[in-house]
């Protein structure tokens, strides 16, 4: 049963989330707005900003810059690359560990899940080093096969408990009616796997796209994905605050979108199942 | 049940998974316990052979050591204590009835969604720019001088920015939380006289421990490894150089792959200590 509230104090609810929410929001705002505005006006203070002309001149500019769609595509093969070279990997894992559960199965999980605390700056000289002898430094390539590494124990943990969901029961009327193996997996598990595997494509979509550590250090100018283009505005042309906007704004906006769909999703793919 | 064939069906369906993330944690495992026994400087004069544990020495030894634990320690606990604390508030507060809920829960978890590189490009220039930052511009409007935040108040500033993309992470699971509380419970304790503070000390912690226990492993794990957000800021200036900082500075800037791997072996025992807890807790919910 909910609980009965006064509407004044609904309202006192609503008016203080509202302004924290606002406050905690305000930057991405901000720079939408300075995104909107001419490189001399975006350095005025905050009010003269508001009253000056709005333009999406700065959105053009970004890509005479420099090469914007060549580090946008970068980033869209390489998050997507990467999760579905995951997925591929780690459905039938999942599957498995799901559904043919032995008394290792939990142990295999978290050695897995582990695997992902490993710190990557101790291993960064390693992979540096690899990377230069196959010739995969400052490759799509490369870069794709370390986040899908990276993100593997999340892929396979978050299908896990969705498959887990899926009732045994079910899988056993299907053998009994005489389903091969093959065809209970894709007549009976996939359709109902769908939804779980869709927020997890989702959810690490957004984790490779944000990946900034190996990105950082693994790229260079032909595989650089938006999070290592935008870190080359931390030199003084940062000061251009219009066109270091205009290319924020467009780094962000898929993922903040996508972000927005997968919320509850996060939490389960995040904490592996610790938080319900 | 599980037949013979369906078990070796299973194993071989996990092959795949078991054998690239194997590969991906013993080979450059191997490689940096390797070189954190030599002397290898691939700018200067490349592998000068075994040198035993003196690179472990050296690391801990160095003047930037310490300095590079505290640095870490005020981050990591910085960002804790900001983000747990305001993590709770605010999911109480978004439980609570009111108009636009949805509206407002997208706002406040949209940080999560920025990119480290964008968010800290953000506030170091727009917000934190001692000329043309937003702060200054206040700061000018009200008559004071403007801060150089990132010189004067450089960890400050960059626990600032860290809070602001982690404390969406906390709300979130936390109010994740809050919602499965038995509210029949709440209002029985309310009924029975017991005031806000200890409905909340008494009732409302102790359903959220296990919560905040898992955000504060998790945050804890990608904390220690902050990266991204020092490196378009201060590049570990300003006493922000955290011991992920000093690895990467010793390894791939001066090129001292030795001493660097011995820093990585300290990183990689550390960050297994809060694993073990981490671990531990989630385990627990396996088996249930």
């Amino acid at each position: 049963m909910a609980r009965a509230i006064t509407p004044r104090r609904k309202a006192l609810n609503t008016a203080i989330a509202w302004a924290i929410g606002l406050v905690i929001f305000f930057p991405i705002l901000w720079v939408f707005v300075l995104s909107l505005k001419t490189e001399g006006s975006a350095i005025l203070p905050p009010l003269d900003v508001l009253r000056a002309p709005w333009t999406f001149e700065s959105y053009g500019l970004v890509q005479e810059r420099s090469n914007y769609f060549r580090h946008f595509s970068n980033s869209v093969i390489i998050a997507v690359g990467s999760t579905f070279l995951g997925l591929l990997v780690a459905v039938p894992a999942a599957w498995a560990m799901a559904f043919v559960p032995s008394k290792r199965t939990k142990n295999i999980l978290l050695w897995m899940l582990s695997t992902k605390m490993l710190p990557a700056v101790g291993v960064l000289y390693p992979i540096y080093l690899l990377f230069i002898r196959m010739g995969l430094l400052d490759s799509r390539l490369g870069l794709t096969i370390v986040l899908m590494l990276i993100n593997l124990p999340i892929i396979v943990w978050m299908l896990y408990t969705y498959f887990r969901e899926i009732p045994g029961e079910i899988l056993e009327a299907a053998r009994m009616d005489g389903a091969s193996l093959r065809e209970e997996v894709l007549y009976v598990l996939t359709p109902m796997a769908i939804p779980g595997m869709a927020s997890t494509v989702l959810l690490n979509i957004i984790l490779a796209w944000n990946e900034a550590f190996w990105t950082l250090n693994l790229t260079a100018a032909q595989a650089a994905p938006l999070t290592a283009f935008i870190a080359s505005y931390s030199s003084p042309e940062g000061l251009f605050y219009a066109k270091l906007s205009a290319a924020s704004v467009m780094a962000i906006a898929p993922i903040l979108i996508m972000g927005w769909f997968s919320q509850k999703q996060l939490v389960r793919g995040l904490t592996f199942g610790a938080v319900k | 049940m599980a037949t013979q064939h369906s078990r070796s069906a299973a194993r071989l369906m996990m092959a795949p998974a078991v054998t690239l993330l194997l590969g991906w944690m013993l080979v450059p495992l191997t490689m940096t316990l390797y070189f954190s026994f030599k002397q290898y400087l691939p700018m200067r004069g490349g592998d000068l052979g075994w040198v035993g544990f003196d690179n472990y020495v050296r690391f801990v030894s160095s003047s930037a050591f310490w300095p590079s634990v505290q640095a870490t320690l005020v981050l990591v606990g910085g960002v804790l204590v900001i983000t747990v604390v305001l993590g709770v508030a605010l999911a109480l507060l978004l439980d609570q009835p009111m108009w636009g809920q949805g509206v407002v829960r997208v706002l406040v978890i949209a940080p999560f969604f920025v990119m480290p590189t964008v968010s800290a490009l953000l506030w170091k220039n727009m917000f934190l720019d001692p000329v043309n930052g937003f702060f200054a511009h206040i700061l000018k409007a009200v008559g004071l001088a403007p801060i150089e935040f990132l010189s004067q108040y450089s960890l400050v500033s960059i626990i600032l920015i860290v809070s602001w993309q982690w404390l969406p992470f906390a709300t979130l699971i936390l109010l994740t939380a809050t919602q499965s509380l038995d509210s029949e419970q709440l209002e029985a304790a309310e009924m029975d006289g017991a005031r806000w503070p200890s409905r909340f000390i008494f009732i409302i912690l102790p359903h959220l421990s296990r919560a905040i226990t898992v955000v504060i492993l998790i945050q804890t794990i990608f904390l220690l490894g902050i990266f991204a957000e020092i490196f378009v800021t201060t590049q570990g200036s300003f006493g922000t150089r955290t011991l992920t900082y000093l690895i990467f500075q010793r390894v791939l800037e001066s090129q001292n792959v030795g001493l660097g791997s011995a820093g990585g072996v300290y990183a990689i025992i550390l960050a297994n200590i809060v694993a073990i807890f981490l671990m531990r807790v989630v385990g627990k919910n396996l088996d249930a």
